[in-house]
């Protein structure tokens, strides 16, 4: 008996398509992911496309436009196991900015015909609108980290991601604190894990990428920030990026400024 | 035991301190120690003695530490920097055993374990009182438990401990609050005190094992003769009295138990980020996470361990959730297990005073100023 191979379908939303790349960056594991699973639908490496439903859905982008509503429900009700890969996906990436602004009067800036694009006014993360099975942080997301989503998925097992602080792996790759020793404020202490801690690696500050921690404590580290020199716009520019419709990163600035 | 354990103390100058390196590499050490990287003072492969950090110091104080050039060539004119020797005898990420599956069932491999691997003798130049300290508190639960680590065991066998007295204690320092420095205490093959004085660049060296004295026997030295002792005795107590911080240990473990609901606790919560960064830096913390990993066939899987820590949500979730969710129990877990319960546990302090909680905390966090909050609070009468 041979058992079938799980399908695996790739799907975009509002995205930039880094974290399809991700995927396709896996070189010396794609040949074996493809001898594990068929590649069903993942139109950024293969116009051919077999019908569902699949096993594993790859969803990246968020819902910005009122087609992607109906679709990702399609795509929900195709897909055994649902899984959001990046920070488009999970939280509503940097296109998110809208939520914070007047869609329509951003749209008017930047088209010179507005009135040929029908937008949302928001940006939102795919859970907003339909259930996920488990979503992967980042921007983009770590190939390590997918490829484990997708050996636990055919293992049956609970993929190791883990949702402490950047701070953890920065310990375990040896990096020297860029806060303590340098007064750089730095987003790792309530950052989700997954990137390795990259950007400490090379003394910079963590930008965030991955989204907020299991339980970041955003007025402590503000304070911190703040003592580092660091203003209103400079928090409101550390906080405004991929994730910054993801609480408690949202209404982070918000919160601190109400309960001064 | 006689002079082979216990010789005399010698003197070893500046100049010859090359020669006792040579000395213990000729008995085929590696030589780990110390070392300027990315501004700070890390532990790492030293390729010569001018790799240790000469002329450096370092100021520091919670949430901050910064290096800077002395106007001396000492050698160990700082105090410890983020790394310890854990790291050495407990790394961060550590393969514990593979698999293969074969046609009829599978086979476990563990020659390619890092265990396994470090199988090489090394030495470790240039330990303070503190971490020295640290490493007898971390081979009480490695070594001398029920069940010994073999991983760690094997590497703690093979490893020969230079320690040096500390001159230079640094702000955030608290090692006479904990008994365990700034003079070396025991445990090590060879202790050194570096003098600096009228006299010249030196070194007073005491063997702790025939190892160590055989290698002060190896090189040029003269006996040490009183003056030595003073100029050592000296440096003992002028560290002594530059301790950056202090820690009262009158029945802490009676105080911690009795003080579990003070206000102080939702206090420090407000401003812990539970991070995990002062588990990290600390050289007893020893939790740790294992993790199985397989490729994508899963034909072949891999056992890992990695350090773990009480104050992520995942340390302490089991079947139908997290146990200590609020900051405030995590908080209180590592105090009151570090400072209190560890004697329970293994007799001792899980604290030696090192200050890296202290330092490397990005909000500052102070224990010991929280002890004193708590002792305050607890006194009778005290404002709730």
């Amino acid at each position: 008996m041979t058992a079938r191979r799980p399908t695996l379908a790739v799907w975009k939303f509002a995205s930039c398509d880094g974290c399809q790349l991700s995927l396709l960056d896996c070189e010396d594991e794609l040949l074996p992911l493809a001898g594990t699973v068929e590649i069903a639908h993942f139109l950024e490496a293969s116009s051919a496309v077999v019908n569902g439903p699949y096993d594993l859905s790859l969803v990246e982008g968020s819902i910005t436009v009122p087609s992607d509503i109906e679709r990702i429900s399609q795509v929900r009700a195709a897909s055994r196991r649902l899984v959001t890969i990046g920070a488009c996906a999970t939280a509503g990436g940097i296109q998110a900015l809208r939520n914070f602004a007047d869609a329509p009067e951003m749209a008017a800036v930047v088209y010179a015909r507005p009135d040929y694009v029908r937008t949302l006014s928001t940006s939102t993360p795919i859970s907003a609108h339909v259930p996920v099975d488990l979503e992967l942080r980042g921007c983009p997301v770590d190939k390590g980290q997918l490829l484990e989503v997708i050996s636990a998925f055919l293992a049956e097992r609970r993929p190791d991601i883990p949702s402490y602080s950047v701070c953890v792996e920065c310990k375990q790759r040896g990096n020297v604190c860029v806060m303590v020793r340098d007064g750089v404020p730095c987003l790792g202490p309530v950052t989700h894990a997954g990137c390795g801690a990259l950007c400490p690696a090379y003394a910079r500050g963590c930008y965030g990428c991955f989204g907020p921690m299991d339980s970041a404590n955003m007025p402590s580290l503000l304070a911190t920030f703040r003592a580092c020199g660091v203003g209103d716009d400079g928090i409101e520019r550390m906080l405004h990026t991929y994730n910054a419709w993801a609480e408690p990163f949202r209404s982070a600035l918000d919160d601190e400024v109400d309960s001064r | 035991m006689g002079d082979a354990v216990h010789p005399r103390p010698a003197v070893i100058s500046r100049a010859d301190l090359p020669a006792l390196v040579d000395a213990i590499r000729a008995q085929g050490y590696a030589l780990l120690g110390p070392t300027v990287r990315d501004g700070t003072i890390q532990l790492g492969e030293l390729g010569a003695l001018e790799d240790l950090p000469i002329g450096w110091g370092d100021e520091q104080s919670p949430g901050s530490y910064r290096l800077h050039r002395r106007g001396h060539a000492r050698l160990f004119g700082w105090a410890v920097g983020p790394g310890s020797w854990k790291q050495m005898l407990f790394p961060s990420r550590e393969r514990m055993w593979s698999a293969d599956r074969t046609d009829d069932g599978f086979v476990i491999r563990t020659d390619d374990t890092d265990a396994a691997q470090a199988a090489r003798k090394v030495a470790f130049f240039g330990v303070r009182p503190c971490e020295l300290a640290a490493i007898a508190v971390q081979d009480r639960v490695f070594v001398h438990g029920a069940v010994p680590d073999r991983s760690y065991s094997a590497r703690r066998e093979r490893a020969l401990v230079v320690a040096v007295d500390c001159g230079e204690p640094s702000g955030t320092c608290f090692c006479v609050s904990m008994g365990t420095g700034p003079s070396t205490g025991p445990g090590y093959d060879l202790a050194l005190t570096e003098l600096d004085d009228e006299r010249g660049h030196r070194f007073l060296a005491r063997g702790g094992t025939d190892i160590g004295a055989q290698l002060v026997r190896g090189v040029p030295h003269r006996d040490a003769d009183a003056r030595d002792h003073a100029a050592a005795d000296a440096v003992i107590a002028s560290a002594t009295a530059r301790m950056g911080r202090q820690l009262d240990t009158t029945d802490l473990p009676a105080l911690l138990e009795r003080t579990l609901e003070s206000p102080r606790w939702d206090d420090v919560a407000q401003r812990c980020l539970t991070c995990a960064n002062c588990t990290l830096v600390c050289p007893t913390c020893f939790c740790s996470d294992w993790v199985e990993v397989a490729d994508l066939s899963g034909d072949h899987v891999e056992r890992w361990r990695r350090w773990a820590s009480c104050f992520t949500l995942a340390f302490s979730t089991v079947h139908g959730g997290t146990v200590r969710a609020s900051a405030r129990s995590r908080y209180r877990q590592w105090l009151t297990h570090k400072l209190g319960t560890w004697w329970d546990q293994f007799g001792t302090s899980g604290c030696v005073g090192c200050g890296r909680c202290i330092t490397w905390c990005p909000v500052g966090i102070d224990l010991t100023e929280e002890v004193r909050a708590l002792r305050e609070l607890d006194r009778p009468g005290a404002a709730p």
